[in-house]
């Protein structure tokens, strides 16, 4: 029973959380940006695969880790470009043409790692972003040794949340962005373009999402597997409506979840099997499904999500 | 400026040529990535039409892959209608192969003309049970049931994960974690001896006509039909909105858990944690392709399999990997998408200051 909750005091299980929290807080933010421009992007499990593959295949040809990076960034903007293309506006379902979206990434990166690699028993292997050196805060016990496992591309994530949160609730661009998921008519009165404000909203979020992936293959490991994104994607767009479209409630939710995460895998090592491993597994998606069944009354979902605007039609 | 001025009617031609149109800029699209990958394109597709098509082995094979995918395209294309964004088939076929193995592998004993039934029914009942809960989910609590079905699939793959490594493993099987086979009084009967072919087929092709009769011709389907439409005018026409949801929700998961007993019954005899190779996302593909229509379905499954039949063949034949499959699919489907524009808008540029 102590044992249970011994793994609280390990300094190793909240540098776990919040390794696994990394990727998911690149993924609900660039969940919740699209969402409060009015798009629902469904394409994002397929852009967490996509980002996963191309920045590590950046890396194994040669780029630097943070060209590695970019490369991601680039690429789901480009799944961010047809998402967007095909929804804002031609104004197609944004469910399907997300399912669209998230084959043709996974089916691209799949078919692109084979092509690049037909025949090998291994994956090959980089070598990954190095954990931190941080001063003084390095030093203290506790404290020192969570810190000392992340890496660069955490703090990168954090950085993104203070970001996005203050574009998006102090500057002239954040409100633009709210009122085109709002209310796209009074955004049109204003001489403002939705369909551009959209776009670049999806793109950008899109790119967001790839980052994730990429941290899985940059970061956490060093190398590409099939199957390695697992439904993080699904799980990130449960957390969004979690988060009720907030930077700091997704930072909040992200960690949470990878609390959950970090906690299951070392519940699974005290019980030895008296358990099924697999009920330890569900529980992180159980958790994303019951965050979201308890919020939903009181959500607020941004109020045209998944309208589709034509200029001048009701 | 160009305008999309809705058509009220289209003509017949134009559905046919859109189709045709969209399949063939599928075939383009893909060549893409192929010709980039250094791989003889020209020789791969016409590998994968052999493959697909070439003999009556590669037919019955190309007719074999589509009996799930009848199942898991109208189980999306019955929800899509209404609106119920299920994105759940793949964990509502596992539900039915689960049940599947739980009635067929020995529990009961009976004839084959009791136990085929039994098995079937218990199947659809499983899929329909497991999407009940988030078709209730967002008629009661407003959550949404597009993140509630996907994740819904990675549980329910767990459990079926924890029943074949534990209380339902075939001690037989040599530690392979599978569940017992199916007695052969619950086995769908091949339809030609030799071949992989069954039964499950037939009762696909017949589901895909009842659900066309059902959703054209009974008040019930036009009431789904009402509510995808707009639900929030069914409601105040008075249709009664929570049920025509739970009646899509128990058609759709019921066809979903079909598929998991036709694979089980009919192909593989016993249940791993690899059934499916995706028949539920693919469904959705299928459903698209058809435009939702429950007789289109039949010939956009049909066409999906081929390609994934077909890319199988030409990727033992030239060593492409047959990824190549899934990139077809997912260019079809969004360029079906595109497509369908064509069919419910005429494109009409106007000039700046004449609009």
């Amino acid at each position: 029973m102590w044992d249970a909750f011994d793994i609280l005091l390990q300094a190793n299980f909240w540098a776990a959380t919040i390794r696994i929290a990394t990727p998911l807080i690149f993924g609900v933010l660039g969940a919740l940006l699209c969402e409060r421009a009015g798009v629902l992007n469904l394409g994002i499990e397929g852009i967490f695969v996509a980002g996963a593959m191309s920045g590590w295949l950046a890396v194994y040809l040669g780029l630097p880790l943070w060209g590695g990076v970019l490369v991601a960034a680039g690429v789901g903007a480009l799944f961010g470009l047809i998402h967007g293309t095909l929804t804002v506006p031609l104004g197609l379902s944004q469910h399907v043409t997300g399912i669209g979206v998230t084959l043709l990434a996974t089916s691209v990166a799949y078919f692109g790692y084979r092509v690049a690699f037909p025949n090998v028993a291994t994956p090959p292997r980089i070598e990954p972003f190095a954990p931190l050196d941080v001063p003084v805060l390095g030093e203290l016990p506790f404290i020192g040794p969570i810190l000392g496992q992340q890496t660069a591309f955490t703090v990168l994530a954090f950085a993104c949340v203070g970001i996005l949160a203050f574009v998006l609730a102090r500057t002239p661009l954040g409100l633009a962005l709210r009122a085109v998921g709002d209310n796209p008519e009074a955004v049109e009165a204003q001489g403002l373009s939705v369909v551009g404000l959209r776009m670049g909203a999806v793109m950008a979020g899109s790119a967001l999402m790839a980052l994730g992936g990429a941290f899985l293959t940059l970061s956490a490991f060093n190398a590409f597997y099939f199957g390695m994104i697992n439904g993080r994607g699904w799980v990130c767009i449960a957390l969004t409506v979690f988060a009720s479209w907030r930077p700091g409630k997704a930072l909040l939710g992200a960690l949470l979840f990878g609390a959950l995460d970090a906690y299951q895998l070392r519940l699974q090592t005290i019980t030895g099997g008296a358990v099924p491993s697999q009920i330890f597994l569900m529980l992180p998606y159980l958790f994303s499904i019951a965050a979201l069944v308890l919020v939903a009354r009181r959500a607020d979902y941004p109020r045209a999500l998944m309208k589709p605007y034509f200029k001048g039609q009701r | 400026m160009i305008r999309f001025v809705p058509r009220a009617r289209t003509p017949v031609w134009l559905t046919v040529a859109v189709s045709v149109g969209s399949g063939l800029a599928a075939l383009l699209l893909t060549a893409v990535p192929l010709a980039l990958s250094g791989a003889p394109v020209l020789a791969a597709f016409v590998l994968m039409a052999q493959g697909a098509a070439g003999d009556g082995f590669a037919l019955a094979e190309t007719l074999t892959r589509a009996t799930p995918l009848i199942f898991t395209g109208l189980a999306a294309a019955v929800a899509f209608r209404a609106k119920l964004w299920n994105i759940g088939a793949e964990g509502q076929l596992y539900a039915g192969a689960l049940a599947t193995v739980a009635l067929g592998a020995g529990l009961i004993e009976a004839p084959a003309y009791i136990l085929v039934p039994t098995v079937l029914i218990g199947a659809a009942a499983a899929g329909a049970a497991l999407l009940l809960i988030p078709v209730l989910f967002k008629t009661r609590f407003g959550a949404d049931e597009v993140v509630v079905t996907l994740l819904m699939n990675f549980i329910v793959l767990l459990f079926v994960q924890m029943m074949i490594e534990g209380p339902m493993k075939d001690e037989m099987a040599m530690g392979w974690p599978q569940s017992a086979p199916v007695l052969d009084e619950a086995t769908l009967p091949k339809l030609v001896a030799g071949l992989r072919l069954h039964w499950g087929l037939v009762i696909a092709v017949v589901a895909a006509l009842a659900l066309h009769i059902f959703i054209t011709r009974t008040v019930w389907g036009f009431r789904i039909r009402a509510v995808g439409e707009n639900a929030r005018a069914a409601r105040y026409a008075g249709l009664p909105v929570g049920k025509a949801m739970a009646l899509v929700g128990v058609l759709s998961g019921g066809l979903a858990g079909l598929a998991g007993a036709s694979e089980v019954a009919g192909l593989k005899g016993y249940l791993t944690s690899d059934l499916s190779p995706g028949f539920g996302y693919a469904g959705i593909v299928v459903a698209t392709l058809a435009n939702l229509s429950p007789l289109g379905v039949v010939p956009a499954a049909i066409f999906v399999a081929g390609v994934f039949v077909g890319a199988d063949s030409m990727s033992r034949a030239i060593g492409v990997s047959n990824y190549l499959a899934d990139l077809v699919v997912a260019f079809a489907l969004l360029s079906v998408l595109v497509g369908g524009l064509l069919t419910r808008f005429r494109i009409v540029v106007v000039r700046r200051g004449t609009a």
